[in-house]
């Protein structure tokens, strides 16, 4: 037991160190503040900041969408709105989605630009793809912190005159506030390490996408691009987008512990 | 209703307001000639009237809120339904072409001749699937154990926040590791242990590495969920009656936890079989059965990232590409019908 | 008891939950402005007669509700009345207290706020008055905004009185108020009770005979859900009627 425990710390372990390693020793401030632009992909100067630009320009609406409809769904699961049998299929359908592999949202989301004429990749599939990857993860931490708001809460708000509608925003939307919180942050970690779904929707772009059909550089993508590079120089630049990329995902998983813990002040237990 | 009196003026109130922005609205149409600006003076006043309206009938606010959320869960179910008609449609346009035995029991993927075969793909997929699988359940349960039955506290809290942030970490950040130090080892130590000396290290048994420490995390930390949900008092009626700590373990955490960690498995599985980024990195991308596991293949999430820039230049690829995301789309489908079947039979034998 | 003084009546109520009765025919009168007790064996079916006052019952699934219940002469299952309208007159105190996930303040200000206006000044007039009414305002004054969780429990539970008479409700259903309180949280709590029935119809669930001696004006006596005695707390406590009222007074059946 405790040799698999020592496999598995020891191969995150390794994991993170070695990115952190690699990255921090080829990350330059130059790499922050510029755009690629001319030769990055080249070996010499510029940066990548459009895809860092690009990935926030992708994850934060995606988020945004993903969070109003998961919540509007979540609170909808309630046995107030639906009667179970509903509710579970409903249930069943989130599991599915949450289960597709991203790239199959990705090319579902590149067969309806095709199908609209549009080619290259743009801004708008990119977030409609990260959109319909994180309704199920953002639904289901919800879902489970709804599940488990007391039930003498919600009739204890009933008891006041509230309507179905007035419970669920002021009283349930407030016991359930850190599994929403968790929610948004685990489905924006998730949408801005993706790779697979935006690969094949967003194209690449050495500049700021000024529209939302522009194509546009991600992080997660042009890592998979600096590494599939010959050169060593410019693979190492991979590590460095890859340590950016790390930090920022590390950075969202210590807001959520944060926040979660801020936002449980209230709770009634 | 009952309208209580203070309500009452702030409704008159408001409602004196928008009519004097209506009166404004119609004034510059008139006087001024100007239609912008009525037009934005008439959706003033209109929204006034809408919000003061929904305000003071709690009801229709009732009403129209629930509404909104039946609309939006319509919208999702919509949204899952095309996707599913979306692949079907897509898949068509190449089964006319191509039967689905050929498709999927041909090894040959050649797409400049328009032939798409999927057999030696679907063994990739499997094969690589399958040996994380067999190197990660185990390891995960065991550590699962470890963490919620044998460590002390202080530990348990270190290693807890630590999984779950492993959990969210990238796939291409897994991918370009793997790459760095995998890659290298499996080329000049494992394979050449194993009595392969030509592989490049690009082969399955990297990709099965990787996923299997992609899904550690996963497995593990819905594993400790459900074992640290097991009632105390179950765990003391059997050391009660005099059995060791591990026997415990065995016959009762396990059994008593079936269900969950099943379900642990199920999307540990899932996970692994979708993965595409970091897959592709590292097996190689050939769509062949590799003869030894160190030689290079092909799953089929990988062959989409790795052939969807040839799109455009060939029709049927586009095609074929589809139906390789519904056959993941099925599988997925299929996996959570019999997880879904599972849990409810589990759930009903073993309540406890 | 004049006709007028009545403020709920039930007629023919049955109520079953997955197809299993759980109250069978329950005909009673309650009346205006007095404390009811409704005592029985547990798991009779008390707490689902005092929620199916106020429509609770509906919010949870598979319940078949028949009958009527009669509430300021009008039957309140009829289809199509806005229910929240129903149960903003009757206010609940559960048995655990459940204050909602806000600060003090805003706990009593929520019932206000919804029904009787936003306007800030009145609601403070109104949360200081209701706070007060329940003995919690000296209590709390310096903390109005501090999470109402971290409140002892007896504290909690006047909060919720506080919250419920907030509302203006005519009346006070209480499902066995006092058992997850000590003693000396209990005997608060049933003061208030006393002295809350001048102005509110008040409903008691309790499963303590003695507490129901102690309060009641009105008792109702369920035994496995049917009504076996009703009627003036004196006359159900000195001459039991029905063997099972008698063997319950005595301590038999408990």
């Amino acid at each position: 037991m405790l040799a698999s425990l020592a496999i598995v710390i020891g191969s995150l372990i390794l994991i993170v160190s070695v990115i952190v390693l690699n990255g921090a020793s080829s990350l330059s401030l130059e790499m922050l503040t510029q755009t690629s632009e001319g030769s990055f992909y080249l070996g010499s100067g510029g940066g990548f900041l459009n895809a860092i630009v690009g990935s926030l320009l992708l994850a934060l609406p995606a988020t945004a969408f993903a969070f109003i409809i998961s919540v509007c769904i979540a609170m909808y699961l309630q046995k107030e709105f639906i009667p179970s049998r509903f509710s579970s299929f409903i249930r069943i359908c989130l599991d599915i989605m949450w289960g597709i592999p991203s790239i199959v949202y990705g090319v579902f989301a590149l067969t309806i630009m095709i199908a609209l004429g549009l080619h290259g990749g743009s801004v708008l599939f990119g977030i409609f793809a990260l959109t319909l990857l994180e309704i199920p993860i953002i639904t289901r931490s919800v879902d489970e912190s709804i599940k488990v708001v007391p039930h003498g809460l919600k009739e204890s708000a009933y008891s006041l005159g509230s309507t179905r509608f007035e419970t669920s925003l002021h009283v349930v939307r407030r016991q359930a506030m850190p599994g929403i919180v968790a929610g948004i942050l685990l489905g924006f970690g998730r949408g801005i390490g993706d790779a697979a779904s935006i690969l094949l929707t967003v194209g690449d772009s050495n500049y700021f996408p000024t529209s939302v059909l522009d194509q546009t550089a991600a992080l997660p993508t042009i890592i998979l691009n600096l590494a599939g590079m010959p050169e060593k120089t410019v693979q190492n630049k991979a590590y460095a987008v890859a340590f950016v990329l790390l930090l920022i995902v590390l950075s969202i998983s210590i807001l959520t512990r944060y926040f979660t813990k801020k936002s449980s002040k209230y709770i009634i237990k | 209703m009952h309208i209580n009196k203070a309500s009452a003026v702030v409704k008159k109130k408001s409602f004196l307001s928008a009519l004097l922005i209506l009166i404004l609205s119609i004034l510059s149409l008139f006087v001024l000639k100007d239609i912008a600006l009525a037009l934005i003076l008439l959706f003033v006043a209109v929204a006034l009237i809408a919000v003061n309206f929904l305000i003071i009938s709690r009801r229709l606010f009732d009403v129209l809120g629930t509404r909104f959320m039946l609309i939006v869960v319509l919208f999702v179910l919509a949204l899952f339904f095309l996707l599913i008609i979306v692949l079907l449609n897509g898949s068509g346009i190449l089964l006319e072409h191509q039967s689905i035995g050929d498709l999927l029991f041909s090894s040959a993927w050649k797409p400049f001749s328009n032939h798409f075969g999927l057999f030696a793909v679907i063994i990739d997929t499997l094969i690589v699937t399958a040996i994380s699988m067999v190197i990660a359940v185990p390891i995960s349960l065991l550590t699962a154990v470890y963490i919620t039955e044998y460590a002390p506290t202080r530990l348990r809290n270190m290693i807890r926040p630590f999984i779950d942030v492993l959990a969210g970490v990238p796939s291409v950040v897994f991918g370009l590791c793997a790459l760095l130090v995998f890659i290298p080892v499996v080329r000049d130590y494992i394979a050449p242990f194993f009595g392969v000396v030509t592989s490049s290290g690009f082969c399955l048994f990297t990709a099965s590495l990787i996923l299997s420490i992609m899904v550690f995390p996963i497995i593990i930390s819905l594993c400790v969920e459900s074992f640290s949900s097991i009632p105390l008092a179950l765990k003391e009626a059997s050391l009660s009656v005099g059995a060791t700590k591990w026997e415990t373990v065995k016959k009762v955490i396990f059994r008593a936890s079936g269900p969950g960690v099943l379900s642990a498995i199920f999307l540990g599985f899932g996970r692994a079989f979708g993965e595409t980024i970091a897959v592709s990195m590292v097996i190689g991308n050939q769509e062949l059965i590799p003869r030894t596991l160190f030689g290079s293949g092909q799953t089929l999430a990988s062959l989409i990232a790795n052939n969807y820039t040839e799109v455009a230049s060939i029709p049927l690829l586009a095609s074929a590409l589809i139906f390789v995301a519904l056959i993941l789309f099925v599988v997925v489908l299929i996996f959570n019908i019999c997880g879904f079947l599972v849990l409810r039979r589990a759930s009903k034998r073993w309540k406890y | 008891m004049s006709k007028s003084a009545i403020q709920i009546e039930t007629r023919g109520l049955n109520v079953s939950f997955h197809n299993s009765p759980v109250l069978k025919d329950i005909n009673i009168e309650i009346p205006a402005k007095q404390l009811t007790a409704i005592i029985g064996p547990s798991g009779c079916g008390k707490t689902t007669l005092l929620k199916s006052f106020n429509r609770l019952l509906e919010i949870q699934e598979d319940v078949k509700i028949s009958g009527e219940i009669i509430v300021d002469g009008k039957d309140i299952m009829t289809s199509g009345l806005n229910v929240p309208d129903i149960r903003k007159k009757m206010g609940l105190i559960s048995q655990k207290p459940y204050p909602l996930p806000m600060s003090i303040f805003e706990n009593v200000a929520y019932g206000l706020r919804i029904h009787h206006g936003k306007n800030p000044k009145k609601v403070e007039e109104g949360v200081h008055h209701c706070l007060q009414e329940v003995g919690l305002w000296n209590e709390v004054k310096d903390r109005l905004h501090d999470p109402a969780s971290r409140l002892s429990v007896g504290q909690q539970q006047r909060l919720c009185l506080a919250r419920a008479i907030a509302v203006k409700p005519e009346v006070i259903l209480c499902d066995e108020p006092t058992s997850a309180l000590d003693p000396i949280a209990a005997q608060q709590i049933e003061r208030l009770l006393l002295k809350l029935k001048k102005d509110f119809t008040v409903i008691l669930v309790t499963h303590t005979l003695r507490q129901a001696k102690r309060v009641a004006d009105y008792v109702i006596f369920l035994y496995f859900g049917m009504v076996v005695e009703h009627g003036l707390a004196d006359q159900v406590f000195n001459d039991p009627k029905s063997p099972e009222m008698k063997a319950y007074l005595s301590g038999e059946i408990s």
